[in-house]
């Protein structure tokens, strides 16, 4: 049976529904990834830098080197992410030439296309997108995205901004769903995205694909709020191998997504889990990612 | 009849609404607790080592395997399928391993090697498949009945009160497996069960 394109996105989505209540942790080798695996991650992100260490060395910030990505691979059972520029094709057909789960279109890279993200129907692979509003998560669905993230704001340990787009997109599904049907035409203009996926967004009541939140989660208290704040998932990037303790911290964030809704054991899942990135606020910084491709 | 969801990780809402709709009530499992009062259990897509990890950790994973020795109906899915399994190919450990027979993980490759398909269901017929990083059942023990093979591979069987499936029912919309487990629900005494596990 010849495979369609609507089989594969409904393949690519499924995937991300699997990953649902899971924690996609950022790793920069294979023994982390090993680590990440055993604290019971359901994902990793393959990158040679976090964000907090690209926000520290600043300069153009690329794909990495598919053969550390391989290494990766070669060291664990569970899905392998990595990142591509914005609007690179090129940087996501090598990812998908060896075979990653998932590519994240990723605004913690330096963009390659100030203006075009990647037309992600033309890959088999399936794509995750970060988004402010539900605007940006709609365009980014049009294009082929099989999953929606928030962007957060990387690197820095501050969960503030991870937490106005989780709301900022729940509160605009909300206004959507409160629409009458001739409403939804003008909905769409001003969204800036296509009529079908408002009128999808209107009628279900949630995004088309699963959203988790990602940027500036340092602890399951963190992680935690974002699934109270509706979240279908965590990732956490710098916040566990930039801590005191990785094994104990990624073990604690993993269970605190998973019972985020009973506070006596997120207690205990705080405790002495010594040091947590130092971080930086959000306003201190110079170089403000989450504004890249909207 | 209330069907217990464990819902450690992965992709339970969509058997909860799965069942909802023919009209079965759902509870969510994340604790040892919640085990208390179910008929059977699903235990959903997602990753293995993930769930698996969590089942042991937070204490779930012995008395949900005395529950099931004692005959609590239980339906897995891809994840829920490996935790089921006596044996994991390549792998020395195992999770609840209460069926007898041999699982291999992602065993069609990464997720390009995910895919749709249509096969006969042994007792439903012919029924869509989703496969996402699925494994499959590499050999079944005696007392094992196989259910449905697609290209040669086993993905589907069932022993005694359990089923275990390769693929996912839950998002390709088709109830009839789903119908197939309440059935097998209804056929037991899940209250005797409870008392005996007590």
């Amino acid at each position: 049976m010849a495979e369609t394109k609507q089989d594969r996105i409904q393949l690519n989505r499924g995937l991300a529904q699997m990953l649902k209540g899971g924690v996609i942790m950022d790793v920069t080798n294979p023994e982390q990834a090993k680590i990440a695996e055993a604290a019971g991650a359901c994902a990793v992100m393959a990158l040679e830098r976090i964000p907090a260490d690209i926000r520290a060395a600043g300069g153009v910030s690329r794909m990495s080197d598919p053969a550390m990505i391989k290494g990766i691979q070669n060291a664990v059972s569970i899905p392998v992410m990595a990142k591509c520029r914005i609007g690179h094709i090129t940087e996501a057909q090598i990812l998908q030439a060896i075979e990653i789960d998932y590519i994240d279109e990723s605004e913690v890279l330096s963009p390659a296309d100030d203006v075009y993200h990647i037309d992600k129907t033309q890959f088999k692979v399936p794509f995750v997108c970060g988004a402010r509003d539900l605007g940006e998560a709609l365009r980014r669905i049009a294009e082929g995205a099989a999953m929606i993230r928030t962007k957060g704001e990387p690197g820095t340990g501050d969960v503030v901004q991870a937490v106005r787009h989780m709301r900022k997109i729940n509160r605009q599904i909300h206004e959507l769903t409160a629409l009458r049907d001739d409403e939804l035409f003008e909905a769409a203009k001003e969204l800036q995205v296509p009529y079908d996926l408002v009128k999808s967004v209107h009628d279900n009541g949630k995004l088309p694909v699963v959203n988790f939140a990602a940027g500036g989660v340092a602890t399951p208290a963190d992680a935690a709020l974002m699934m109270e704040l509706g979240a279908e998932g965590v990732f956490v990037g710098s916040g566990i191998f930039k801590s005191g303790d990785p094994e104990k911290r990624a073990d604690a964030i993993v269970k605190a997504v998973t019972n985020y809704k009973d506070p006596d054991m997120l207690a205990k899942l705080s405790e002495n889990l010594g040091e947590a990135m130092v971080g930086i606020n959000a306003d201190e910084i110079q170089t403000i990612m989450e504004e890249r491709g909207k | 009849m209330k069907i217990g969801v464990l819902a450690l990780q992965g992709a339970f809402i969509e058997h909860e609404k799965m069942l909802s709709s023919l009209g079965a009530e759902t509870t969510e499992i994340r604790q040892k607790k919640d085990l208390a009062g179910i008929d059977a259990i699903v235990l959903p897509g997602g990753e293995s080592t993930t769930c698996g990890k969590l089942l042991k950790d937070l204490g779930i994973l012995e008395p949900l395997k005395g529950l099931i020795n004692n005959g609590l109906p239980v339906f897995g899915t891809c994840a829920g399928e490996i935790l089921l399994a006596e044996r994991i190919d390549g792998k020395s450990s195992t999770y609840l391993a209460t069926m007898p027979m041999y699982v291999k993980r992602n065993a069609y490759g990464r997720q390009l090697g995910s895919f749709d398909t249509t096969a006969d269901f042994k007792g439903i017929g012919e029924i869509p498949m989703c496969f996402i990083r699925a494994p499959y059942i590499s050999s079944v023990e005696d007392g094992t009945e196989i259910l449905a093979e697609v290209d040669g591979q086993i993905v589907a069987a069932r022993y005694k009160n359990q089923l275990a499936i390769s693929f996912h029912p839950e998002i390709s919309g088709n109830t009839a497996v789903h119908q197939y487990f309440l059935e097998m629900v209804e056929q037991t005494d899940t209250l005797n069960i409870r008392q005996q596990a007590s």
